[in-house]
This record gives structure tokens, C-alpha cells and sequence, in this order.
């Protein structure tokens, strides 16, 4: 039985070497801290100001959102309210859609659930992956979204950057004459980019400012990830002192059974 | 309070139900951690039905609002968001206790004689479920919703002649659309639960007729004491309700804490694609339907070359469709003159082994592209598959098989 069990497992592992080949650029690690509520609110502040222009957070509500990060009604009217008239309303764009349409030949996705559809190293990645590129309509590209059509927005804070690649050799297998003969090739690989006109901020802070900017977004995905976590500890409590007694139970009336 | 008793005695078969089932029902004393997960699967259904009727209140089937509805649940509708968790972890738990309860049945031959109806009912509790889950799918109206299901229900196309009349007469449409989603919630809210709990009723109607097996595969009703209760025997309640309560508890704790900790378990019990709206514009770069699917799907698409001039995807259909009726017929094909795994040879315990290793690999590289290496593994794990049920006639007729005990043991 335990043999069966055991045999069950291994197979699992065939699987795991399979699944591990990587495509796409490399997304970096960022700190997601939903306990870190100052950093909550400076994403918001982003969130609301920038991004809100063209895309909507149409599940979102200003009201919820102010609740969840100590933001006062009052505060949320005042400071955060261009878009809509009421703090109970939904999260719509600024820019109607058709307009942005015609704009950027697409409709900017909803941002509800952006962190969750795709993940929060892509979004940080994306957001500072943007550079120059005079062949795409907008002037800008991105390396983690290829032609996206979407603008650098950021680039006052940012500045310019630009990609270096770096050659590689790389060698290969190539069929000559009905022979496999090696063959180098060069490789253009990307490898970092190069500040070339710095923006109104330090790489650090724009970095500490898309790390706020991402933290909201994992937030506005799933509000209820605020609470679920230390939810799910006094439920488990709770199982954990209820399984004692139930066990007890269980022992009473079996001990007569042999 | 005897008096009342007396009352409804006299009016309706209380007494003798709760006897008949409960307190004078005798279950072998030596179920073991494989015996759980008929009960646990009865908890995911409660689980299912009373998670799913708050979620109904709440959830609009109209493809301009579905998806906007499920994101109200997760966050305007007072613990929402927990009954949303609660409903779609279930439905992957029900999936995982029922697929251990089935693999109990195939190792301890539950399924013999005298309880080949058991078995069956169980196999159509197995096709109703799916049923239910590959509709309740669509209804969030994600972007993987949506092409799942027109991956799925293109898979009719297959049939001849019949085919593309058929996928149509299912969407109500030509593509997935408003009245797919009206019809799938209608069979997900009211159809298939009112079937799944039927079967489930007779299922342990059946169950109780000729009483439980055990990891032994021994007729504890052939052994009775003097009193003509089973001498292996002990009464479901209380002896069985206490221990159940332990382990539903324990199943509960498991349970809490993927709702908990991590609702979408990577992706496997969430993808990442159905946070996206439906968009007939945009395809997932991978369409794959959730894990509890994809041995089967595997198994689809498998099957890649033309046979006898019929195109390939009939023959994968063909195969999967297979994949699941050769599941009825265990009972027949099952030949071993003892039932359970204890006393059996080898053979059946390495045939059974290589079966689940086959079974998780397919159900791995059903969620990955099919091709090259990917493609061969598949084909190889899926002759292993219907190998298994196949030479099962053969090999558990000439497999060694110890003597089995006359007693149960511990």
C-alpha cells in the first residue's frame, strides 16, 4: 500500500522536469506588502492620477478603496475624485472609449484585475521595461509587451532609456550535405538598459514607485486578500481546537472496539 | 417526546429509516484513510449546493453582465467573496475525493459482485459531475470560460453527419453566446444538481441493500453472531460518525486553507486567463480546460492520425469518449477470484500502479501544448491507459493471489 502510494508521487516527477523551460523576457521579483499601507495609498495616488486618464477599473469602487486604505471620504472626495461624482461610484476612465479608440487604435484594458490576469513581476517588469523606438506610431515599445500601443506615460518621471544588447555566441546545429555540422551564430540578447535622459526621479524611486503602484494593483485585484489571510488563521484555529475534541470523542466510543 | 416519536412512527418510517441506515446499519470495523471520501465527496456537495444558491442570488447570466456579477460577489456582496471561494475550491475538491474514492473502488474491488450497480451509479455521479463543472465553467464568462467551452463543444463537430446540427442544437447559437450561457446556468443550477442528487440517493440505497466492502474485500455478513449482526460489524452511528467527524474536520482544515491561503493554487484551481472578460477577438495562447479534465483531454488529443479515411479528431473523440464508458465496465472486466489489492499478485499491483502514474501524466500534459516530446508521451500514456482496462480480464485471471482470511483484519 505504502509502495502504491510512494509510486503515486514519483510520477509526479517526469512532470516537474518537463515544465521547466522558460519563454519570454525575464520578469523581476518585487515586493508585494499589503500590510504596507502607506505604500498602498502612494500606489493609489499613481493609480488614480495617471492611469485613470485612459483605462478604467470598472469593478472598483472609490468608496471601497478609501475604506480599505484609510483614506477618508472627505479625502478620497478632494484628492482622488476627478473622474466620478459620487465616492460610491465605479472607477470609470476619464477618456471615453471611443475616443481612445480613435487614439490609440484600441480600447485600453480594464485595470480591476490586471495583477491577477497576468501577475505582479509582469506589471512591475512592464512598467519599467518602456523605451524609445521611433518605427512604433506612439514613439514608444516595450520589451515585456512588444508594440504595445500603449505610451511611455511616465516618462517625466523615468527619463529615457534605451536597451543594450549584448552579442552572444551561439552554437548550433545545422544539416550540411547530410551531415550535422556546428555552426556559431551571433545572438543580439538583451541585457540591460542605459539611462540616456535622466527623468525627475532617481532609478531607486521610480523603482520604489512602480513597487507602490504594483502593490496597489495586487490589492485592487482581490480587496478581499486584506483580511483572507488572517481570516484563514482563526478558521484554522477554530478546525484545530474543534479536531482535539472530535478526536476525543472518536477515542471514547472506540475504545470498546477491537 | 417518546409520544411524538409514536406520532410520526405511525405516519412515516422514521424510526426504521434511522435504523435501517444509521444505528443498526453494520459497517466492517476496519474501513481504513481510503474509506473517507464517500463521505467527504456527500460534504463538497452540501458544500456546492449551499454555496451555489448565494452565489445564484447574486450572479446575473447575461453575457454584458456575468462577468462584472462574479467581480460584485468578490467585492460588494458581504462575504462574497468567501462563497465564491468556497464554490470554485469545491468544485476541484470534489473532483480530488472523487477520483480517490473511485481509485479505492479499483484497488479493494469495491465494485464486485454484489455491488456492480453501486459501481455504476457512481459512474454516472462521475459523467453528471463533469457535466456539472464543464457548464458551471462558462458562467463567470471569463476568456477561458469562453473558449473552453467552444474548444469543448466544437469537439461534436466530430461526430458524422450528425456533428455540426448537434454543437449547434447545444449552443443554441453558432458560436458560444447569450443563450449558451442561459442554457449551461439553467443545467448548472437546477438540471444537473437535481440529477447528481438523485443518483447520489440511490447510489447509497444501493450501498445499504448489500452493505459495505472493506480493505479486505471479505462479506462481513457471512460471518454473523447469534444475535444475526455481522460479527465484523459495528453500527454506522455512533461508531462511524464520530470517526467521519475527525476526518471531515481534517478535510475541512486542508480545505480552509487553500480558500485561505491561495484560492487559485497557482493557477490550477483559477487561471490566471478567466480574470480576463470573454473577448471573441483575443484566444488564451493556451486554450486547457481546468486539471480535473485534462487526463481525458490528454487522451483527445492524442489521437493524431487518420485511420480508414475518418479524420483524426473523430478518433480522439472517439477515444476520449472511450476513456470514460471502459470506466463502467470494471466490474466485468475485473476477473481476480479475490477483490481487494491485499491479496492480490503482482501483476495487478504493478498494472494498477503504472495506471496512475499514466493517469497523472496525462492529466500533466493535458495542460501543456501538444507537441514533440510532450505529444509521444501522451500517446504512450494513453495505449497505458486503455491497457490497463483492456488486458484487465487477462492479467487478474492468472495473477497469484494470496488466501484471504476469514475474518477482517485490523
Amino acid at each position: 500500500m505504502k509502495k502504491l502510494i510512494a509510486i503515486v508521487i514519483l510520477a509526479a516527477l517526469p512532470a516537474a522536469v518537463l515544465a521547466s523551460e522558460g519563454e519570454g523576457p525575464k520578469l523581476d521579483a518585487v515586493k508585494i506588502d499589503l500590510g504596507d499601507q502607506p505604500s498602498l495609498q502612494r500606489g493609489a495616488r499613481i493609480f488614480v492620477n495617471y492611469c485613470l486618464s485612459c483605462h478604467s477599473a470598472s469593478y472598483m469602487r472609490y468608496n471601497r478603496m478609501g475604506k480599505d486604505l484609510g483614506i477618508s471620504d472627505e479625502l478620497v472626495k478632494e484628492n482622488l475624485l476627478f473622474a466620478a461624482d459620487r465616492v460610491g461610484d465605479l472607477m470609470q476612465a476619464v477618456m471615453p472609449a471611443d475616443e481612445a479608440k480613435a487614439a490609440f487604435n484600441t480600447v485600453p484594458p480594464d485595470l480591476t484585475l490586471e495583477a491577477r490576469a497576468r501577475s505582479p513581476e509582469w506589471f512591475y517588469t512592464y512598467m519599467r521595461s518602456f523605451y524609445q523606438d521611433d518605427k512604433s506610431v506612439s514613439g514608444w515599445n516595450n520589451r515585456v509587451f512588444p508594440h504595445v500601443a500603449m505610451p511611455h506615460v511616465l516618462y517625466e518621471w523615468q527619463g529615457h532609456q534605451q536597451p543594450v544588447y549584448k552579442t552572444l555566441k551561439v552554437i548550433t546545429h545545422v544539416e550540411q550535405d547530410g551531415k550535422q555540422v556546428e555552426k556559431t551564430i551571433d545572438e543580439e540578447k538583451f541585457d540591460h538598459f542605459e539611462l540616456i535622459k535622466p527623468g525627475t526621479m532617481t532609478s531607486a524611486e521610480y523603482d520604489s514607485a512602480m513597487r507602490d503602484l504594483t502593490n496597489f494593483m495586487v490589492y485592487m485585484a482581490e480587496p478581499a486578500k486584506l483580511i483572507r489571510p488572517r481570516l484563514g488563521v482563526y478558521v484554522l484555529l477554530f478546525l484545530a481546537v474543534f479536531l482535539v475534541v472530535a478526536y476525543l470523542l472518536k477515542k471514547e466510543y472506540w475504545k470498546d472496539v477491537h | 417526546m417518546q409520544k411524538l416519536l409514536i406520532w410520526i412512527d405511525e405516519r412515516f418510517p422514521l424510526t426504521k429509516v434511522w435504523e435501517e441506515h444509521l444505528s443498526k446499519y453494520y459497517a466492517p470495523k476496519n474501513f481504513n484513510f481510503w474509506y473517507i471520501f464517500g463521505i467527504l465527496a456527500t460534504v463538497v456537495l452540501a458544500n456546492q449546493i449551499v454555496t451555489g444558491i448565494f452565489l445564484t442570488m447574486h450572479y446575473k447570466p447575461d453575457t454584458g453582465l456575468a462577468f462584472a456579477s462574479v467581480e460584485y460577489i468578490m467585492r460588494d456582496v458581504p462575504w462574497g467573496w468567501l462563497i465564491r471561494y468556497m464554490h470554485a475550491v469545491g468544485s476541484s475538491m470534489f473532483f480530488i475525493v472523487v477520483y480517490l474514492h473511485m481509485f479505492r473502488g479499483i484497488m479493494y474491488g469495491s465494485h464486485r459482485k454484489p455491488r456492480e450497480l453501486i459501481w455504476l451509479f457512481g459512474m454516472l455521479i462521475f459523467v453528471a459531475l463533469m457535466a456539472e463543472a464543464f457548464m458551471g465553467y462558462l458562467l463567470p464568462w471569463g476568456n477561458m470560460s469562453y473558449w473552453g467551452a467552444q474548444v469543448i463543444i466544437s469537439l461534436f463537430d466530430a461526430i458524422p453527419y450528425i456533428g455540426s446540427g448537434l454543437s449547434e442544437w447545444i449552443r443554441g447559437d453558432f458560436v458560444v453566446s447569450d443563450a449558451t450561457l442561459n442554457r449551461f446556468f439553467a443545467f448548472h443550477v437546477i438540471a444537473l444538481p437535481m440529477v447528481l442528487i438523485a443518483l447520489v440517493f440511490v447510489h447509497i440505497v444501493a450501498l445499504h441493500k448489500v452493505g459495505s466492502s472493506n480493505p479486505d474485500g471479505i462479506e462481513i455478513k457471512k460471518k454473523k453472531g447469534p444475535d444475526g449482526i455481522p460479527l465484523d460489524g459495528i453500527p454506522f452511528h455512533p461508531y462511524y460518525t464520530v470517526k467521519d467527524l475527525v476526518v471531515v474536520i481534517l478535510f475541512l482544515m486542508v480545505f480552509s486553507s487553500i480558500i485561505f491561503f491561495s484560492p487559485e493554487m497557482g493557477g490550477w484551481f483559477l487561471e490566471h486567463d478567466n480574470f480576463m472578460p470573454a473577448n471573441i477577438l483575443q484566444t488564451p495562447p493556451e486554450i486547457v480546460p481546468l486539471w480535473y479534465f485534462t487526463p481525458f483531454y490528454s487522451i483527445l488529443r492524442a489521437v493524431t492520425y487518420p485511420l480508414f479515411g475518418v479524420d483524426a479528431k473523430v478518433w480522439g473523440v472517439m477515444a476520449m469518449g472511450t476513456s470514460i464508458v471502459v470506466l463502467f465496465l470494471v466490474p466485468w472486466l475485473d476477473r481476480s477470484p479475490v477483490k481487494s489489492i491485499r491479496y492480490r499478485g503482482w501483476m495487478f499491483k504493478l498494472a494498477l500502479g503504472i495506471f496512475v502514474i499514466s493517469f497523472f501524466i496525462l492529466g500533466y500534459l493535458g495542460t501543456k501544448p501538444p507537441s514533440g516530446l510532450a505529444k509521444t508521451i501522451a500517446q504512450v500514456c494513453s495505449v497505458l491507459y486503455f491497457a490497463f482496462f483492456l488486458l484487465m480480464p487477462w492479467y487478474t485471471k492468472i495473477d497469484k493471489t494470496k488466501p484471504v482470511p476469514e475474518r477482517v483484519t485490523p
